[in-house]
Parts: C-alpha cells; structure tokens; sequence
C-alpha cells in the first residue's frame, strides 16, 4: 500500500500531497515538513530509500523518492510494495506529467495542481497501483480533458 | 432566473480562478496569510452564489489551499453540492476536494451515499470511475455498507475501466465492511482470471493485501496464482505474486518446494532487476521454510548470496541498499554463507549513505562470533565516536548492545571487557538509550555473578563522578544510568571497596536534581550500604565510625524527605526514622548491624521478561468477573502505574560544544593523571595499563585522549575497554600456548606427528574459554507456564477483522444488503436454519480444537436434550395423527443420534485444504488456461481418479464431490459437501465394523486390506449436458441457482472449438421471456448479445458465464438463444451462427444445502408443506447408486439414510424447502415429499422421474 505521495520544491515548498489515510492538515504540513527535512540533507548520489519518517513511519514504512531538477516525488509505501517497482512508477508518473504538460516544468505543477491530481488519480487509487501502462494513462486522462471541453462549449 | 444566471456568468469573469489564486500568493510572499484570509472570504462569498460554476471554482481553489494547511472542512457542504452537479467537469472537482479533506468523522458524508450510487451507475464511465476514485479516499464504513453491494456489481461492469476501479476500491469496502469480504469473494476470486491485463493486475493487488495480514485464509488460492505465475508476462502482477508466495510459503512448505525451480528459472531469465529481487526475496523466503524440513538446498542458497553480493557490489546504490536488506533475511537461517561476505559488508559500514549503513549495521548481529566480536566492537565504537547525528549514533549503541547481548551473551567470552564498553557508551551525549545501557548493567550484574566485584567497582566509580554524566540535567537520558549503577552498589554493596565513600557519593545534595525514579533507587539503596557498613564496622572496637555514618545519612536524608516526589519522599521518611533508631540504639552499645542486615537478605532471581503474563490462572478464577459494582465511567480515568524506566520525553540536549584552548587541555590531561595515578582502584583493575600506554609510544598518553577533545567527559579512573581486549588477546594466547605445551606433552607421549596439523590452523570457537567460569544465572520462569507465545498481536489491527474463513460457504445472513424495495428475499428459514448453521462444522480453523471440543459438548447436550423432547412430542403427535413422512424422518433423525453423538467430532481442516493437498502432492503444473475445467476437476476431485484407494471405505452414495466441473465460485459449497462425506465415512467405518461379516454375501470381489468392498465405485456423472453442435463449436452448459441472490441461475457454458480455424468475436444472445431474462450490462438494450470475453484457438475449450434473472421458479421454462461467431481461417473469415434451446428445469433452482437430522425434522413437524409422491419402477441400480443421482442430477443431500430408507434435503433459491424420504424394495423406489410450493414439488419429482427412466 501507498500511504502517501508528496511531491515539493527544493525548498520545502509542497506541490502537490496526495494522503491515503486521514491526517489533519497540521499533521500533514509537518510530515510534508520533516519528509522534506529527511529527504533534502541526502546527497545525489545515495539510495533513494529511507527508513524511519518518524510522523508517517512505523518500522514497516518507508519513504521512496527521486529528485528531478527542482523537485522532489516522494512515496511512503509499505512493505507490501516493491522498491524497484515503485522508483519505475515515479518515473512513469513524471514521463506522463511530460507528456500531458509537453515538457512539464514546476510551474506547471504550481499552477494545475487539479490536472496534476487527475493524472495520479489514474495511477494510483485509494492508495494501491491502479495503473502502470503510459498510453493507458493518457489515454483516459485525454478522454477525461475531451469531456471538460465539450461540456465548456455547451 | 435566465436573468440570474447571466448575472452569475458575468460575476464569474471578474472571479479569481486557480491561477489567478496562486498568482497572488506567489505576489505576495511578505503577507502571504493575511492575503490568503482576504482570499477565504472571497471564497466564502463565492460559495453563497447559486452559480454551480463559482461554487465549483471556489471549491477548486479551496483544495489548493487545504495543500498549504489551511482547515477547509467548514466548506464541506459546498463540496458535497459541487460533486452532485450534472456536468463531469464540476463533478470532478468536488470529488477530488472531498478526497483531499472527507474523512471519517465528516458528517456530511452521510448525504453523499445517494448521489454517489447515482454517479456508480452513470451512463458515462468516467462519472464512474470520479466516484469510484473520490471514494476510495474516504469510504467510511456507512458507505461501505450501503454501497458494497453496487460496487460489486461494476466489478463485473463491461468496461474494464470500470472493472478495475472497482475491484480495486473492494479492498478499501472489506476493510471498512468485513462483512462483505464473503460475499464478494467469489466474484473477486474470477477476476484474477479476467481478460483484461488491467482488472487482473487489480484482483491481484487485492489479495495480495488481503493475503498479506492473513495468509493462511489464501492458501487454497496456491494453485491459482500459481498458473498465473507461470502465464503473466506482466512484471506488475508477477513481482506482486511473487511477493504474496513469500507470505504463504511459511504455511506451508511443500508449495516453496514447488516454487523454487520457477523462481530459480525466473532469477536465470528475468531482465528486471526489481523481479529479480523480488524472486530472490521469495526464493529466500522459501528456504527459510523448508530450512527444517529439506536438508540442504545449497545451491539455492549459493543462488541468491551470489545474485545478492553482486547487487551489493553494484554502483547503483538502490541496489546495493536492496541487497543488504534480502542479505539480512538469509542470515536468519542461513549465517554461515552470509558469512563469507563479512569483507563486502564491513566496507558497506564505510558508506556514505546513512540507509545503506544502517542495513549494513543489521547484517552485523549475524556476522559475529567469539573470535571477533571485540574487533568488531572496537570498530563500531570508532563510528559512534565519528558519527554525526544523534539518530545514527544511537543505532549504533543499540546494535553494540543487540551483538553483544545476542543469545544469552553468547559471544563474550570476558565480561570485564563488556562492562567497559558499557561504560564507554555512558559518556554518549543526548542519547535516547540510557535506560537500554541501565538494564544491559544490571543484567550483567545480577546473572554473571562471577563480575559482581568487577561491576560494583566500576559502578561506585560511574556514582562517584555522577558530576560528568550529569552535566546538562534532566534533557540527558543517559542519567538512567545512574539507576543501574546505584542499584549494584547497594544490592552487591559487599564487594564494595570503600563503602563509605560511595554512600557519600550517593546522599550528595546534587542527587536531589536527579529525576525521581532514579533518586527513589538512591535512598533505598543507600540503606543497603548502610547496612553494609554497620555490619563492617560493628566488628571493630571503636564504634564512633559506625555513629559517624548514622550521622550522616541522619544529615543527608532530610534533603530527600522534602522531595516532591512520592516515592522519593516516603521511603526517604521511612528510612530516616529507622536510622534515627539504630542512632539510638547504638547510643546504648547495642548490636543492631545483623538486624539491620536481615532487612535487605535473600537474594533477587532475575525473572524472565514473559513470565509474568504466563502464570497459568489458577483453577476457578475468573479474572474477568468484577470483585465490586463496575466503577462509574468517570472513576475509570486510571493512574497508570509509572513504569521504572520512564520513557523520557524526547528532549533534545544542547549540544555541548566547549571551547577549550590548549592550555586548558594540558591542565586536565595533567589533573587526570594525577587523578589516575592516586586512584587505588585504577591500577589494580588493570594491572596491565601500563603496556597499553608502551605500545603507543609516540602518544603521551591513553588513546581516550582524542575522544576527550570532542567529548570532555572521561569518567577518570574508569578502565578503557581496549585494555581488555589486549588482555584477553593475551590471555587467549596463554591459553593457546599451554594448550600447544600440552600437546606437546601429549605428543611426546604418544611419539606421533600428527598434532602439527592442530596448532597450525585457526583458532576454532570451541578454543576460546570465557575468562571466567560465566555462570549466567537463567531466567525464572513460573510453575506451569504456559507455553504460548503468540500474544504479540495488535488487537487494533484492522486486519483482524478481515481474517475470515473464505472456504466457507455463505451462509443466507451474509448476503450483502441491497437497497431495492424488492419483496424481502428469501423467506427467512424455519428456526432450525440458525441452529443447523451452528451445527454444520463451519467454525471458523482459527479456533481452538480445544474450544470446538467444547462447543461440541454443548450441541450435544442441547442435541440430548431436544431429543428427549422429540421423543415425547413424538408419542403426543402419533396418538394425534398419523403422519408418515414426518414420523419416519422423526425417527430416523432420533435412530441417528446415537451414531452421531459418537462421532461427532469431524476432522473439517482436511477436507477444506484437500483441494490444495492434491495440487501440491501431484497434480502436474498447469501451463495454460485451457482446458481449464478438467483442471479444476482434477484438483477438485481426486476421488474418481483412484477409485479403489479412496472409494475403498467411503461411503459411494455421496457422490457429490463429483460434480466437479461446476462453476468455481461453487467451488466451496463442495467442500462443505466433503465435510459432510467425512463425517459420513466415519459414520461408515462403523458401520463396517457392525455389518461386514454378513454384507459380503452379494459376491463382490475386490477385498481390500481385509475389508470387505460393500458398495461398488460410483460411475463417473455429469450435469453438463449438451446444448447445441456443429461441425465449428460445441456448447455443453450447466444450470446453477446463484447463492447470493434469489432470483438469479447462472448458467456456465463450456465452448469448444471443434475446427481448425480461430473462433473469435462470439456473441451469445437468448430472446428473453416474461419470467426469464439473460442480465445484459446497463446501457445496452434488451435484445442485444453479449460478448464472450474470450476466443478460441483451434481445439481449446473455455468456459463462460451468464446471468439470468427470473421471477418465478415453481415451473421449468426454455429460452431460445442465438451463439453468433467469426471463424477466422488464415485466408478467409466467415460469419456463423448457431441456435440453441436453454433449458432451466426446475431442479436447477435447487441448491445443494446440507441440514441435519433434527433441524428436518423440525421441518416436517412444522406443519406447513404440502406432500407428494412418486413411484419409480423397474430401478435396477444399487440403492446407493440411486441417491448419488437424485444429490448429483437434483442438488440434494442426504440427511439421513438407514438401510434402504433415506431423507433427503435441498432449498430453492427463493427459499423453499424441499424434502424426500426415499424407500426402496426390490426395483421400485418409492419417493415421498414434502414441499412448501406444490407446484415446484410436482415439477421436481417429474424430473426426478425421468432421471431414472433415462437410465
């Protein structure tokens, strides 16, 4: 299970923080702030796992995450997930965001954060994989953009 | 209104969007939150708008907002008004706002059930697949409940975009719902096998989960996931399989044998490194289960330790970190090849990265021995000096103390040596780990009894500078060591060397500074010493000492008496009165040191830590019944009782960073020195210091000097743990040498030369002798200990509410709710219905034998006690009228009760997991799905197949377990079936022993290990029959009630391809009826086909299923259908068609539904069925014979037989009951029934008939 997905700048500042169990937004600010902490303070060139988020943790959790340009995807995933398996979706995650945005940027996740929403919600449900396939992704995210503009000219 | 609106859209042009939201605060940074609550208002005041367009834009930037931390729960109706508009645009975003904020406890949830089942059965997928999504962030267990029964629905929706939501979101429903786990099953159970990659990726992911926290519930899914494994390309599902096949191979061994040549094979091939892993994870897994039973799978092992170092060794630190974590899983059952690694995983310790050298600091535990675990040590110790953050250092104290702890003290063979170290880590600042480091010391002290003086002299030195450890108060965790150490002072205060003076050490006014717990064990303690003292003294003649010390703890105690601690403050009181009157008496000269002593004799045990919690409950206590009246709600506020060891609150400690200059430096090496050399104590403890400071010539001084100048807080006069290891280095070597004299000696004695071979090798661990005679004192246990140990459990765990029996068959009550105002489903069953459901043997496995046993007795007593009624009642009803049926079956059901209550203990685990036995003892690895019902008819039945093994002594008249190409997802109702065949070959191998010596008169042959064969083997039976044929396909089908709903047959059709040619886009269509209707997805018409969801290649055969709903079930009905194909040749392809008759006979309304023998006989007594007979003349077939067909071909089951009389049971979807009493004498069969729907009796019995007049 996937228990929360964080995606910030290099300043801490959160993109987009998708949690799939309740928090309370006080809560939430703090481990999007200590994930943040945790996760800035490592080099480059380390592993992209790390144990022991006090807020989100317990010994079975763990934070999972890749550093694109000036941001941060952060996953915390339970032990039922695989690691490797979970560093592929990030990527595929940000490939899509690339197609659907051409070029994705950070501001384009500042400025649709909605659509950013829309594309995870295709990807991941409720916190379990709903969907690895790119084209598959896109497909319905496309199918799902064609409804909005139709339902705009009426 | 077309006014308002207009003025609505033009208000909205002037709106703030998203964009012009994040605009602004992006604008301004210097008074963001000010600009943000101008912003909330703006909102607000969008929100009273009727325009459901500014709603949903102010709810959209409202979700923005609940991302940066503002509360926006206050909006929650708005959001539950936005997600019911019309337009999927709008829609959307009220969804996802209510994702990212609904919870549980929002009450507005409560509105949302209608409109949600509303967007579930949109025509428009994607309204769909919004609520589906927007629910499963925050499903609540209401919702659950009310929805699970729609969602299950779309799991069989045509879209498999739908399909896959919603076996997903089923997950979250269970977890919410327990209830629905059984019902849903089945369903989500087929969509393993879905055609769509996506859906079965979902299924799955389900179980996966679901498998994950209860797997043994799983277990009989093996072979299914097992054909998966071996077909899916996808590396999604694989790696997730694979995963779930680590979690049950430790349930059962026999299925790791039978996955470790496909993972092996998968290791070999796979390009993927994350399924590579995941396969030597699970690999790993399998051999940690086999490891007692298999004796070696070496090259299995070599495998994964071989693939593991090289992703150790890889550049790719992911990799690395990955092979640490799976090399740490072996090193539990396999150390010795994790071992030869030692080299890789010292260096990884070097790492950079902190993750990988934590993983690195796991593999250690195992890779110490009694050689090298001081060089080890030394080498941590190093790292805790280096280390940087307070995180990573007190890992590192953990672990020295884990490896240095591990079994019992396995390892050390000088506990001097562990107890410097101990005290080594005292100087560690702001560490969370006193307490860890107190108890390892009063551990040691208490059950190595051999380093008590060691201990006591070290511990009087850690309370005489207690200064050093103290310095910053209070945030300082490692002051719990003082705990530890003034306990050992007391309790072992006769090895003291200057006894005074530690007590003097302990009644400082700074102790009064210390926390409570620990100066509450300094007072106590310090009556200890005291006693100690007197007793010394007491021999002396000048007693003016001993009067001196009483003065003094008289002097000191005061200071403690004013504590503002309890415990401090009444024990201080209390000793300081008991000292004023030894003072007294000591006055007087009069000896008081023995009766002081004998306050504190006897000696403490160490007790085990489980072994409170295992003092067996003595006989007739209840510990649940309450002693007085249950206290108010308010009275239970309790005060927990403090634990000794406190957890300290996290206080993080200023980091101490004196500056000091050289000079200063100099000054304190200087004073230490002095220090050290006045220290009696110093020298004698390590009469060898002096070699240490030689063999580091070019240093003035000790090695602690370094550490001293990072961490100014030597405890002076403490031995360095280095010192013992040069010792013990010496002392082994000692040993060695006296050892090699010896041999010599022996040599010489012997004049042989083949010692030279010992001395020149290693030393072994046997060679190394501990220091001293280490009497580690065990741990007591208390008499009768219970031996559990599986009491770790959370008992808050969701989990524990899913783990439910799957292999069960549902039961009416389970059904989920449904919401249609339809006449209430099945009548509810006559009152027996609960019983017979109590008396079936479904308890859950999870219980106890011993509770089952229990739970037996009762039934049984209740069973004696409601025949003694019967009986009674019986005599009453016989006077009244005469009824035959139910007089019979009355007595057969009392004539049984003798048998049953002898053999009313079923061994029901062995039939739920036979299915699963027969796949892992042999069936052969299915390699496709094809012919995939003679599969699971081979699982299923093992019984055809050796009919003179199994059928040797089972009763044949049960035939049941031979309807096996049934649907799956009736799969557990047959297990149930073979529970209740068990019991009855139990019942029959009585029966042999009663019978046998004069049933063998009818010249049957087959003699089997001395018993005589009564009844021949069943032939084979089938209730697929043919319903139509051509030269292209063949079609059988078979017609079942649906369990979950009563007005719904599923009829599962078998397609076989009988061309050379490619048989795809089938289309099955039947011209519905009145009373019947094939159930078609929503959206499409009531005359259109339905897709076959697969093709088939030349010659392969595959089952489908489909759903009729039909109204009434007293008359037999025919449907006309239509099959419409392509046949697809290389080079052409055509279309083609074949018509068919569906058949529902009435039988098929019938389900198989065991009862037993007192709940039928409530039945018939109860007065409302109507009866009927049949007379079947010219059956030439064994009796036994006659009642497997009437179970297999009419879906009963026997109740109760008796010679050549049997009553038999089964139910009608819509609840009728339906029961027989068949007699046979001499070719005529004579069937008497009882019904409560005439007309269905009638219908049934003429089909009965004509089963018989086929044969």
């Amino acid at each position: 299970m996937i228990k929360a997905i964080l995606i910030f700048n290099n300043h801490g500042k959160p993109r987009l923080s998708k949690f799939y169990e309740h928090y309370n937004e006080d809560t939430e600010q703090q481990i999007i702030r200590e994930t943040f902490h945790l996760v800035s303070k490592r080099d480059e060139n380390v592993c992209n796992f790390l144990e022991g988020g006090m807020l989100i943790g317990g010994s079975d959790y763990k934070l999972i995450y890749r550093h694109y340009a000036t941001l941060y995807f952060v996953f915390c995933v339970d032990s039922s997930e695989s690691e490797l398996g979970i560093l592929d979706l990030i990527q595929v995650f940000v490939e899509t965001l690339d197609k659907c945005f051409e070029n994705v940027c950070e501001l384009d996740l500042i400025f649709h954060v909605d659509k950013v929403h829309n594309i995870l919600a295709e990807m991941v449900m409720g916190g379990m994989v709903l969907e690895t396939n790119m084209n598959e992704i896109i497909t319905q995210v496309d199918a799902q953009n064609k409804m909005e503009k139709s339902e705009v000219i009426l | 209104m077309a006014l308002k609106i207009v003025k609505g859209s033009i208000d909205r042009m002037f709106d703030k969007n998203l964009q012009d939201l994040v605009r602004g605060i992006r604008n301004h940074k210097e008074d963001e939150a000010k600009y943000i609550s101008t912003c909330i208002d703006e909102i607000k005041q969008e929100l009273k708008q009727d325009n459901i367009a500014v709603k949903a834009n102010a709810v959209c930037k409202l979700t923005y907002l609940q991302m940066l931390g503002y509360d926006v729960s206050w909006a929650a109706f708005n959001i539950v008004e936005v997600m019911s508009s019309s337009k999927f645009t709008y829609k959307r975003i009220g969804y996802l706002a209510a994702s990212q904020c609904f919870h549980e406890n929002t009450d507005v949830i409560m509105l949302t059930t209608n409109q949600i089942r509303k967007d579930l059965s949109s025509p428009n997928q994607y309204d769909t697949g919004v609520a589906l999504t927007g629910l499963s962030c925050f499903v609540t267990p209401d919702l659950a409940r009310d929805l699970a029964n729609d969602i299950m629905t779309l799991m069989s929706h045509t879209k498999p975009y739908i399909r896959k939501k919603a076996v997903l979101i089923m997950y979250k429903v269970f977890l919410k719902y327990p209830e629905s786990l059984r019902p849903a099953f089945p369903r989500l159970k087929e969509k393993l096998e879905d055609p769509d990659p996506g859906v079965q990726s979902a299924a799955v992911n389900v179980i996966c989960e679901l498998a994950r926290r209860n797997p043994k519930n799983y277990l009989s899914l093996a072979p299914l996931f097992f054909k998966l494994m071996t077909s899916s390309t996808n590396n999604w599902v694989l790696i997730k399989i694979i995963k779930l096949f680590g979690a049950l191979t430790p349930l059962e061994p026999r299925l790791g044998k039978k996955l470790i040549e496909p993972l092996t094979n998968l290791i070999h091939s796979t390009s993927a490194m994350s399924l590579l892993y995941e396969c030597v994870n699970t690999v790993i897994a399998v051999l940690i289960s086999l490891s007692s039973g298999m004796p070696n799978h070496s090259a299995s092992i070599q495998l994964c330790v071989q693939k593991l170092r090289i992703l150790i060794e890889d550049s790719d630190q992911n990799l690395k970190y990955l092979g640490l974590l799976a090399m740490s899983k072996i090193l539990k059952t396999h150390p010795k090849s994790v071992q030869s690694h030692k080299d890789l995983i010292l260096q990884c310790l070097d790492d950079k990265d902190e993750s990988i050298r934590l993983r690195a600091l796991d593999l250690l535990y195992g890779m110490v021995s009694k050689k090298n675990l001081m060089e080890i040590v030394k080498k941590l110790m190093i790292h805790v000096d280096k280390a940087e953050g307070t995180t990573y250092r007190d890992e590192l104290l953990t672990k020295i103390i884990d490896i240095c702890s591990q079994s019992n003290y396995q390892y050390i063979t000088n506990f001097e040596w562990y107890i410097s170290i101990l005290v080594e880590l005292t100087r560690l600042e702001g560490t969370r780990h006193g307490h860890l480091i107190a108890s390892q010391m009063l551990d040691v002290a208490i059950r190595v009894k051999a380093i008590r003086v060691f201990a006591v002299a070290q511990m009087a030195t850690l309370l005489d500078n207690a200064h050093l450890l103290t310095g910053n108060m209070q945030r300082n965790g490692i002051c719990e060591v003082l705990y530890a150490a003034a306990w050992i002072c007391g309790e072992f205060s006769e090895h003291l060397e200057n006894p005074v003076q530690t007590l003097e050490a302990m009644l400082r006014p700074k102790v009064a500074t210390l926390p409570g717990h620990i100066q509450a064990v300094y007072v106590q303690n310090a009556a200890k010493l005291f006693a100690t003292i007197l007793k010394n003294q007491e021999g002396n003649t000048d007693s003016t000492a001993a009067q001196e010390t009483s003065q003094m703890m008289i002097d000191r105690l005061p200071l403690f008496v004013q504590s503002a601690n309890l415990e401090v403050q009444e024990r201080a009181s209390c000793i300081l009165q008991l000292v004023k009157y030894i003072q007294k008496l000591q006055q007087k000269d009069v000896e008081v040191a023995e009766e002081v002593s004998a306050l504190f004799a006897g000696e403490l045990n160490p007790v085990a830590p489980k072994a409170q919690k295992k003092v067996p409950v003595p006989e007739g206590l209840d510990l649940d019944a309450w002693i007085n009246e249950p206290p108010s709600e308010s009275e239970s506020e309790d005060e927990q009782p403090k634990a000794i060891f406190t957890k300290e609150e996290p206080k993080h400690s200023r980091p101490r960073h004196t500056e000091v200059d050289e000079k200063e430096l100099a000054r304190r090496r200087e004073a230490r020195k002095q220090e050290q050399a006045n220290n009696p104590f110093y020298i004698k403890a390590s009469p060898s210091s002096q070699k240490v400071y030689q063999e580091a010539p070019g240093v003035e001084h000790i090695p602690v000097v370094q550490i001293d100048l990072s961490v100014p807080l030597k405890v002076p006069g403490l031995p360095m743990s280095d010192q013992y290891v040069k010792l013990e280095e010496e002392r082994r070597q000692k040993e060695r040498a006296e050892k090699k004299k010896k041999e010599k000696k022996k040599r010489k004695e012997k004049r042989s030369g083949r010692g030279k071979k010992h001395d020149s090798g290693p030393e072994s661990e046997e060679d190394i002798t501990p220091a001293h005679v280490v009497d580690i004192v065990t741990e007591e246990m208390p008499e009768n200990a219970l031996p559990s140990d599986d009491d770790d459990k959370d008992p808050n765990d969701p989990h524990k509410a899913l783990d439910i029996d799957l292999d069960k068959p549902l039961a009416d009550s389970e059904k989920l709710p449904v919401r249609s105002h339809r006449a209430a489903g099945a009548p509810k069953s006559p009152a027996e219905d609960g019983e017979a459901e109590n008396a079936t043997p479904q308890e859950p496995k999870k219980k106890s034998s011993k509770e089952k046993r229990d739970k037996k007795k009762d039934k049984e007593r209740d069973r004696k006690r409601s025949k003694e009624e019967k009986k009674k009642k019986k005599h009453k009803r016989e006077e009244k009228e005469e009824d035959l049926l139910g007089g019979q079956a009355e007595e057969a059901a009392v004539q049984s009760e003798e048998t049953k209550e002898v053999e009313a203990q079923p061994s029901s685990t062995s039939a739920e997991v036979s299915d699963l036995d027969f796949w892992l003892s042999n069936a052969p690895v299915p390699s496709n799905t094809q012919e995939a019902a003679t599969v699971a008819a081979a699982e299923a039945d093992p019984a055809p197949e050796a009919p003179a093994g199994t059928a040797a002594d089972s009763e044949p008249e049960e035939p049941k377990d031979t309807e096996t190409e049934e649907s799956k997802s009736s799969k557990h109702k047959k297990k149930k079936q073979k529970k209740e065949k068990e019991e009855k070959e139990k019942k029959k191998k009585k029966k042999h022993h009663h019978h046998h010596h004069h049933s063998d008169g009818g010249g049957e042959e087959s003699v089997q290990n001395g018993t005589v064969e009564e009844e021949e083997p069943l032939p084979p039976m089938s209730n697929y029959c043919l319903l139509a044929e051509n030269s292209y396909i063949k079609m059988v089908c078979d017609i079942q009630g649906n369990l979950q709903d009563g007005s719904q047959v599923v009829v599962s059709v078998i397609f076989e391809n009988k061309s050379d040619s490619f048989l795809k886009s089938m289309e099955f269509n039947v011209l519905d009826s009145l009373n019947s209707k094939l159930q078609r997805p929503e959206g499409s018409g009531p005359h259109d086909g339905l897709t076959v969801p697969f093709q088939l290649p030349p010659g392969v055969s595959n089952e489908a299923r489909f759903v009729f709903t039909v109204q009434s079930i007293v008359m037999p009905q025919k449907l006309k259908g239509t099959l419409t194909f392509i046949v697809k040749n290389e080079d052409s392809s055509t279309h083609e068609k074949l018509d068919f008759k569906l058949h529902f006979t009435c039988t098929s309304y019938l389900i198989t539904t065991p009862c037993y023998s007192d709940a039928f006989a409530k039945l018939l007594e109860s007065g409302d069925l109507k009866s009927s007979s049949v007379r079947l003349e010219g059956v030439n077939m064994p009796f036994h014979h006659l009642l497997a067909r009437i179970c297999f071909h009419h879906h009963f089951s026997v109740v109760e037989r008796i010679n050549s009389c049997a009553s038999m049971y089964s139910r009608s979807i819509q609840g009728h009951h339906v029961c027989l009493l068949v007699k046979t004498s001499a070719q005529t069969v004579s069937i008497d029934a009882k019904c409560d729907e005439p007309t269905l009796l009638g219908n049934v019995l003429d089909e009965i008939k004509q089963t018989f007049s086929q044969c």
